[in-house]
């Protein structure tokens, strides 16, 4: 852990802001979590409230980014304390990318009910792309809230995994709708939430490239680093 | 002037850009080291900036790059500080052409009780005995190097001291300027001057390297961390760490330095 700061007001604010940082972490974990089951059950009215919960999640961004203009006005950061601040800035519109992406499914998940009947196992399609993403999101606020970067790094290399479960969905869903022409919108509704899906397993892997970011220094954006890296252990 | 050969294994291809090469520097107040074994490039046409907690040695090191120890007894300095193929810590260095070549100015504005013309002036007959008409257009390029010409041209009789702060710090930057130094030394140069002053002794100074080193000392790291190409962190006499001053403001390589740049020091 660093040294203490000779401004004990200024370990709190960093303090504060990494700890909202966290619960608005928790608050997306749930809301994905949410409108998976919900996609599962089809309840319209648990689609609604998960829709509703996102303004919360809304509400936390505006908030944290608030926080971050003032902290940077009053401390000019510096370092280790500048790229944190900068990186959780950005973290904090994945998270908020995620909550929409937890929208989407829910709003999925009430389009296939209104529409009676559901003619495929709409569920299943996306079922392990789901659980994958589910563990990545769950490691990179973990790794965020640990400053692990090998952690980071290890689940940058896993999203290629749902890279690949998401074609995986894909051809199914083409297959289901060139067979019967009655499972497309359905089908099309599942493809929809496996975007969603596979964007938030992104989002994952942009908050786990932020985590090396703070730690190491390095901006790995668009590059093999974490591939390399992994490939060089 | 010989120019001397570098046994130095540390001797890189920047080399032909270094202004004053600092090796093995030692300095002793009396009994007590202030300064140990600073090794340090100060690059051509660049600002370097030197960062510390108090007592450090950072206004040290600045002050041995032109001697100005020498006019304390029991202060010395041991090592080389090589400018232009000499070491000037050498005894027979002759430390006023040196001071006129490696000006300074300081933490707080020193105008000489003299019109704001003999400021200027005064410094520059010390070196060269220029006629009237020519040391007339010395005094308004220097002037107009500080930045303070037009605030000044219309009473350039008037007492130093009737100058604001900020206008007086100017005034003896342009008094350093004056005398063509290669380099410009700045201890705390904004220290004593209003956040209006210190805007413009900082444009001043991205203005002045075009054609002068410049190395500053100062207690603002945001300052620092604006007008400096290179910066180093010293603590207790010693160079902790010297870079760019990009690099050591985003991810210094040490973890003293980056205790000390964000606040965690002591």
């Amino acid at each position: 852990m660093p040294t203490e700061h000779s401004s004990k007001q200024y370990e709190l604010d960093l303090e504060g802001i990494r700890s909202r940082v966290l619960q608005m972490g928790g608050m997306v974990e749930k809301q994905f979590y949410d409108a998976m089951n919900c996609f599962r059950t089809l309840n319209p009215s648990e689609a609604e409230r998960i829709i509703a919960a996102d303004i919360e999640v809304n509400q936390m961004e505006v908030a944290l980014d608030d926080v971050c203009s003032h902290l940077i006005v009053k401390r000019q950061p510096a370092a280790n304390d500048l790229r944190t601040v900068m990186a959780t800035i950005k973290v904090i519109t994945d998270l908020e990318r995620i909550g929409d992406e937890a929208t989407k499914i829910a709003r999925a998940a009430k389009a296939i009910h209104q529409r009676g009947i559901v003619p495929i196992a709409h569920e299943d399609i996306v079922r392990v792309m789901a659980a994958t993403t589910g563990r990545q999101l769950h490691d990179a606020l973990d790794a965020f809230a640990r400053m692990d970067e090998k952690q980071a790094t290890r689940l940058i290399v896993g999203d290629e995994e749902i890279d690949l479960e998401y074609r995986v969905v894909m051809r199914s869903a083409v297959t289901l709708m060139m067979e019967d022409p009655r499972t497309i919108s359905a089908a099309l509704d599942t493809l929809w939430v496996a975007k969603a899906i596979e964007r938030i397993g992104d989002h994952a892997k942009n908050i786990a490239e932020y985590v090396i970011y703070i730690v190491e220094g390095k901006d790995i954006r668009h590059t093999d680093y974490a591939i390399l890296q992994q490939a060089s252990q | 002037m010989n120019t001397a050969t570098l046994n130095d294994p540390m001797t890189t291809a920047l080399d032909e850009s270094v202004t004053i090469k600092v090796n093995d520097l030692n300095f002793f107040y009396g009994s007590f080291q202030g300064l140990k074994n600073i090794q340090l490039d100060v690059f051509d046409k660049k600002v370097t900036a030197f960062i510390g907690p108090s007592g450090c040695g950072k206004s040290t090191l600045l002050r041995t790059l032109n001697r100005m120890y020498d006019l304390y007894p029991g202060q010395r300095a041991e090592g080389s500080i090589v400018y232009k193929g000499r070491n000037i810590l050498d005894k027979d260095v002759d430390v006023n052409v040196l001071r006129a070549k490696i000006g300074m100015v300081f933490q707080k504005p020193t105008p000489f009780p003299m019109s704001i013309y003999e400021n200027i002036a005064f410094g520059v007959r010390l070196y060269e005995n220029l006629p009237k008409g020519e040391m007339d257009e010395r005094v308004e390029w220097a002037l107009n190097k500080a930045a303070i010409w037009t605030e000044v041209k219309d009473k350039l009789q008037k007492s130093g001291l009737s100058l604001s702060g900020g206008q007086q710090q100017r005034l003896c930057i342009a008094r350093a300027v004056a005398v063509k130094p290669d380099v410009l030394l700045l201890d705390e140069p904004t220290s004593a001057l209003d956040p209006i002053s210190t805007v413009k002794i900082e444009e001043l100074i991205s203005e002045l390297k075009d054609d002068y080193t410049i190395t500053i000392v100062t207690h603002n790291m945001q300052q620092a961390a604006r007008c400096s190409d290179f910066t180093a962190y010293m603590y207790l006499g010693e160079l902790v760490e010297f870079g760019e001053t990009d690099k050591i403001f985003l991810n210094p390589g040490k973890k003293e330095t980056q205790d000390y740049i964000t606040g965690r020091f002591g």
